[in-house]
């Protein structure tokens, strides 16, 4: 049973594993430093299908069944889903999960989505109400352009601060198996609006949301970011990255010796200059994680790994009626070995378990 | 062929696509905003009787921009009230641009029609 | 922080547009783009047209270019430089039409195509209308015309 440490930061009792994952992109990816780590990648953008919302559902669908197939499940042996997009409505979701008949959690928290539904399914199996939980979420660069910006011929100019929607996904199956990776704890994130209104720059809308949730994470456990040999943001992008900084060591917490940023790392910003502040999307964070960083996990190459993944929380119609862009951020540490017991450190805060009975 | 003719088309639209530019760069007006403000003051241009020597002057360089959207708009209500009347305030402008947007409306259905979106980059 | 002290940590941040490239590559396509149309003008007044209807004829010929550019999916990449040099254009306005149409057939001819054919030129026409009746009635009452 998963227990509470200090107000946002959710510790699992029996760390749960990640017993399997997988990871799709498209071209743009492919012409990426991480090409060789995907598990999958379509150069066609509509992977075989007639719409872009159909392929997107097609990533969510190659992802999960990859994911399956590498840790030799079955879906029956899947208990819960745990999915979103950033279509309205999910719909890549609910349609590209549709046939799998696993019971299915629709998320939406734009790009934090992984995290999101990363966090779920550790709550969900460490609680012991499920054997397996699978999270997946996907992004396309083509529908989201047409459903949050312009159709995908017009003749807009991107803007330098602006980042480029990663066409793929990723999903992971989390279960009680001996395996690494492992989830060791969570930090759920609120939602933080430091006024940013430019839709083209997304880093810094999202930016407040990370610092405040790893910084809340390192209160919570009374950690530090040297402790960890990775740290790890979703789709900051650059302008995002050099926000975070500023804020996190405002707060006292220098990061930027272990950082990384998945849509710094999924694309050249020298050899693809398209791509502007980096990528972003929900497939950036998914892809990243499970094509590159969860497998050094696994070997034991990275021992310790703050995953932090960052949505942008607008929509085309708060836009349009001027609305800020509130953030989010959500947390999930993993590590190669399993908690010890009583691996508890004492916080600054006030700590108090929850579940069953209140404590201490 | 008159080259001083060109380069005055070529200073002119240049220049009214430059001004563009720097909106887009330094004013947080998204490209629609642009072009309807450019429709806008190419009616009132027009209406002051400052287009019209433009487009004398430079040609293409002037009807070509938008802006020379807008001083067609004008230069037709202005030739419609004059003949029919105040009927022609409202037929005006859109008889005299007719020929642009059923244009667009076609060739943006026959695009449409034969092609297929495809992925960037 | 407050959103202001934000705002200005994240224009120290943010790279600069270049507007020493964008600029002077705008005035360039958007030239050029004029010129094309000068030198149609100038075919087919060598063919004998009138005036205004070649005038008129510039106009439908760059918009024809323009969807197929659109169609082919090149319109977009000669923006990417020419920015406002591609926007301001009639050809502007055309790729604002056929782009949307293009992309939403997916959603069906009559509320994918049709209705979504002006989602982005739509408020060039309807505001170009309001001004023109504007101008329109000003020179009726005051009979300036």
């Amino acid at each position: 049973m998963p227990y509470r440490i200090g107000k946002y930061t959710l510790k699992m009792e029996h760390s749960p594993s990640i017993e399997s994952y997988a990871s799709v992109g498209s071209k743009k990816e492919s012409e990426g430093p991480l090409a060789a780590y995907f598990d999958l990648l379509e150069p066609d953008g509509y992977f075989g299908e007639k719409t872009w919302e159909k392929a997107e559902s097609r990533i969510q669908r190659e992802a999960i069944n990859r994911a399956l197939a590498k840790g030799n499940l079955d879906p029956s042996d899947i208990d819960y889903v745990f999915a979103g997009d950033l279509l309205n409505q999910c719909i890549s979701s609910s349609f590209g999960l549709r046939e799998l008949g696993i019971p299915l959690f629709g998320l939406y928290g734009a790009c934090s989505t992984m995290a999101e539904s990363l966090s779920l399914a550790g709550i969900l199996v460490d609680s012991g109400a499920a054997v397996h939980c699978a999270a997946v979420t996907s992004s396309h660069f083509c529908t989201a352009e047409r459903q949050f910006r312009f159709p995908l011929e017009y003749a807009g100019q991107r803007t330098p601060t602006s980042q480029w929607t990663v066409t793929g996904g990723g999903a992971v199956i989390v279960g009680h198996g001996q395996k690494a990776p492992y989830i060791h704890a969570i930090t759920t994130g609120t939602v933080e609006d430091y006024g940013i209104k430019d839709a083209n720059n997304m880093g810094a809308a999202m930016a407040p949301a990370a610092a405040s949730t790893i910084c809340r994470y390192f209160q919570d456990t009374g950690t530090t970011p040297e402790e960890y040999d990775l740290i790890l943001t979703g789709d900051l992008g650059y302008v995002g990255t050099g926000l975070l900084y500023e804020l996190t060591e405002r707060q006292g917490y220098a990061i930027h010796k272990n950082h990384r940023d998945c849509g710094l790392l999924i694309f050249d910003r020298e050899k693809q200059p398209d791509i502007y502040a980096g990528g972003s999307g929900c497939g950036c964070a998914a892809s990243v994680l499970c094509g590159y960083i969860l497998p050094q996990i696994q070997r034991g190459e990275l021992q310790k790994v703050l995953f932090i993944a960052t949505g942008a929380l607008l929509s085309t119609t708060s836009c349009q009626q001027g609305e800020t862009i509130p953030g989010i951020a959500h947390l999930v540490s993993l590590a190669h070995t399993p908690l010890e017991p009583g691996d508890d450190r004492q916080c600054q805060c006030s700590c108090h378990r929850v579940g069953g009975r209140k404590g201490g | 062929m008159d080259l001083m003719m060109y380069l005055k088309v070529f200073l002119m639209g240049g220049a009214l696509c430059a001004i563009g530019q720097l909106l887009i760069d330094y004013t947080k007006l998204t490209p629609a905003r642009i072009l309807v403000s450019y429709v806008v003051t190419g009616v009132i241009l027009g209406g002051l009787g400052i287009y019209g020597p433009l487009t004398e002057f430079a040609g293409a360089g002037a009807t070509v921009p938008l802006t020379g959207f807008g001083w067609l708009l004008s230069k037709g209500v202005k030739e419609a009230v004059a003949e029919k009347g105040a009927m022609g305030i409202l037929t005006g402008g859109l008889s005299a641009t007719a020929g642009g947007i059923a244009a667009a409306i076609v060739f943006g259905f026959l695009t449409a029609l034969l092609f297929k979106p495809r992925d960037k980059g | 922080m407050t959103p202001k002290e934000y705002e200005s940590l994240n224009k120290q941040v943010s790279p600069n547009t270049k507007s020493w490239r964008t600029v002077p590559l705008a005035w360039l396509f958007g030239g050029i783009i004029c010129c094309i149309g000068q030198g149609l003008g100038d075919l087919y007044r060598y063919l004998g047209l009138e005036e205004e209807t070649s005038c008129a004829c510039i106009s439908v010929s760059l918009i024809f270019l323009a969807a197929l550019l659109t169609g082919l999916g090149k319109y977009d990449n000669l923006a990417k430089y020419g920015g406002a040099g591609c926007l301001v254009p009639i050809t502007g306005f055309s790729n604002a039409v056929a782009s949307p149409a293009l992309e939403f057939k997916s959603e069906g001819f009559i509320l994918g195509l049709g209705a979504k054919m002006f989602v982005i030129a739509g408020p060039v026409i309807v505001y170009g209308t309001l001004a023109s009746v504007v101008y329109g009635f000003i020179i009726w009452i005051f009979h300036l015309y």
